[in-house]
């Protein structure tokens, strides 16, 4: 089984419409959405869940009022700044525990938290793995992985090849937990400096963790200049650029009728996107 | 006043947005402007300041006295995050995984720990013309964007108009950089997935409670979804950004839109206006 997980450095620059193209062209696959905090790939694959669960993680510090003695040895304490007169601020609350063990009267508990949801869906395209994070809520690391293993599971009862991950933005820790172990990064970058500049770091990400990379350049014809710096670059690094998609309406369009854009245009976006799963195939081969 | 910049979704225009107000207000009034996306930072890409400091960020991670170790296991025991365990009398530690809360180095009944800084990115301040500007960021591999987000607003000049850069999405970084905002500001476009990951952002507001209002970039693009939701739900559109090549063309370029297009320098000014109302 070899998995398949898309990055960028700097968001929207195009990995979920990729991905969603991905999903179309590759067979025996499962489809996992690592962006737990802002999941999009349904919005292209159309599933219909088959299994709901809820993600507990994370502990939040409660005071019990009637057994504080109002020490403020808590407060002094919290490096996190989470309790304020005697009340926990969940949102800042890290769950480290260290009040509940230092307060003398045992007036504090750590209560787990309910910190999102996970789903697996069957669409035509196959199954789909995904998440939604909590609102404000933390351990999306955790969440990732969370979906990574349950995709892993299913490729691995089903006997299916590929798991392909749309991962979120960002170089922190879902990215790190999107990419760590997988089998190659591809990323998807455009010709802007923000682009440039954002996908050289998650380049150095997958560097850190060994993940083999390749590049697709996004609306590359968008500022060609810049399209030829980025392939200088991955030249010096030794990264082979395995598509550059131009840019057109069609992605757009796609996106709105909720579909992948290799299912709507026969033109030269669907060209470069069969070009790019071919060479990935070729890489994992 | 703190104006932050958010969006769930990423690359809908944050950077373009809150570089633009920045210029914009910078010869009215004094501003400063935080890039508290860490984890890919942008805006000096634009407005290219001088870097007069560097500051390290660091977490504290625990140090195991081996003399003073009875290997008793309390640490571990106390450690949330698995960041040290205690195998077979030894004690290891896992630095990637210490939140630095400080309960084991207090709670050792022999003292045998003491915690020591482990540097996890910089925080670099300057000048740009008239915009006091700091960024922070996050060292290649390391997760924890949260401690730089809060080393960056520890630069917040209250006697200035701040705006705040955030990351995109609606999880633990999100919450740290737009938190104690006096207004937020989502940018969004009008497609099926910015109009998704709006409405995440939208609740994320709500439940911090911080008052917001929306800018419609690459308006023209997708569908009228989006703007059918704010129009329903309440949500404020306080400026629209047209689909337009030319203002791709100058963003890809790292040009500041209200320097490529000066007409915009009054929308913006005008979008000030109508932040300052709302927060009345």
């Amino acid at each position: 089984m070899k998995e398949i997980v898309v990055l960028s450095g700097k968001g929207g620059t195009g990995k979920t419409s990729v991905v969603g193209s991905l999903a179309a062209l590759a067979r025996e696959k499962v489809m996992a959405d690592c962006d737990v905090d802002a999941a999009d790939l349904h919005l292209l694959l159309s599933p219909s869940v088959k299994e709901e669960n809820e993600f507990w993680s994370g502990q939040v510090a409660v005071i019990d009022n009637e057994k504080c003695i109002e020490c403020g040895l808590c407060q002094d304490l919290c490096r996190f700044n989470a309790i304020d007169d005697y009340e926990v601020d969940p949102i800042s609350c890290e769950g480290c525990g260290f009040c509940s063990h230092v307060c003398p009267v045992e007036a504090i508990t750590m209560k787990e938290s309910l910190s999102g949801h996970w789903f697996v869906s069957d669409s035509r395209y196959g199954p789909l793995v995904n998440a939604r994070l909590g609102i404000a809520q933390e351990n999306s690391g955790k969440l990732v992985a969370l979906v990574r293993k349950q995709a892993s599971e299913i490729t691995e009862r089903e006997n299916l090849g590929y798991i392909i991950s749309d991962g979120p933005p960002g170089i922190g820790c879902p990215v790190i937990s999107s990419l760590s172990g997988a089998s190659l990064a591809l990323l998807v970058t455009e010709p802007t400096l923000s682009g440039i500049h954002d996908m050289e770091r998650v380049l150095q990400v997958c560097h850190h963790f060994g993940v083999p990379a390749l590049v697709c350049i996004n609306k590359y014809d968008l500022n060609e200049d810049n399209t030829r710096r980025i392939e200088a670059y991955c030249r010096s690094q030794q990264v082979e650029i395995a598509a550059k998609i131009p840019f057109d309406n069609v992605v757009t369009e796609a996106i709105v009728q909720g579909k992948p854009v290799v299912e709507c245009s026969e033109g030269r976006v669907t060209d470069e996107l069969k070009r790019l799963w071919q060479c990935i195939t070729d890489v994992l081969a | 006043m703190i104006i932050s910049v958010a969006s769930g979704k990423g690359g809908t225009g944050k950077t373009l947005v809150a570089t633009s107000l920045a210029l914009s207000l910078e010869e009215k009034l004094d501003l400063q402007l935080l890039d508290c996306d860490v984890e890919e930072p942008n805006d000096h890409i634009f407005i290219k300041p001088d870097f007069t400091e560097t500051i390290a960020v660091s977490v504290p991670v625990p140090q195991v006295d081996e003399n003073k170790c009875t290997g008793c296991g309390k640490c571990a025991e106390v450690c949330a995050y698995n960041a040290i365990a205690v195998v077979k009398g030894k004690v290891l530690t896992f630095p990637d995984l210490c939140h630095g809360c400080g309960a084991c180095s207090y709670l050792c009944p022999e003292n045998a720990i003491t915690e020591v800084g482990r540097k996890i990115g910089v925080v670099e301040v300057g000048n740009a013309d008239g915009v006091k500007f700091a960024h922070g960021k996050l060292s290649i591999g390391q997760p924890m964007a949260p401690p730089i987000i809060r080393k960056v607003k520890e630069q917040v000049d209250k006697q200035r108009v701040v705006i705040i850069d955030a990351s995109p999405g609606t999880s633990c970084p999100v919450v740290e950089a737009i938190r104690e905002s006096d207004f937020c500001l989502l940018v969004t476009e009008p497609t099926p997935f910015g109009l998704n990951d709006l409405t995440l952002a939208v609740e994320t507001v709500q439940k911090l409670g911080i008052p917001y209002g929306v800018i419609l970039n690459r308006a023209g693009v997708g569908d009228g979804k989006t703007e059918e939701y704010c129009l329903k739900k309440n949500v404020p559109i306080l400026m629209t950004i047209p689909l337009d090549t030319k203002i791709a063309e100058l963003y890809s370029r790292g040009i500041p839109l209200v320097e490529g297009l000066p007409e915009f320098r009054d929308i913006f000014l005008r979008l000030f206006d109508s932040i300052g109302e709302m927060v009345k």
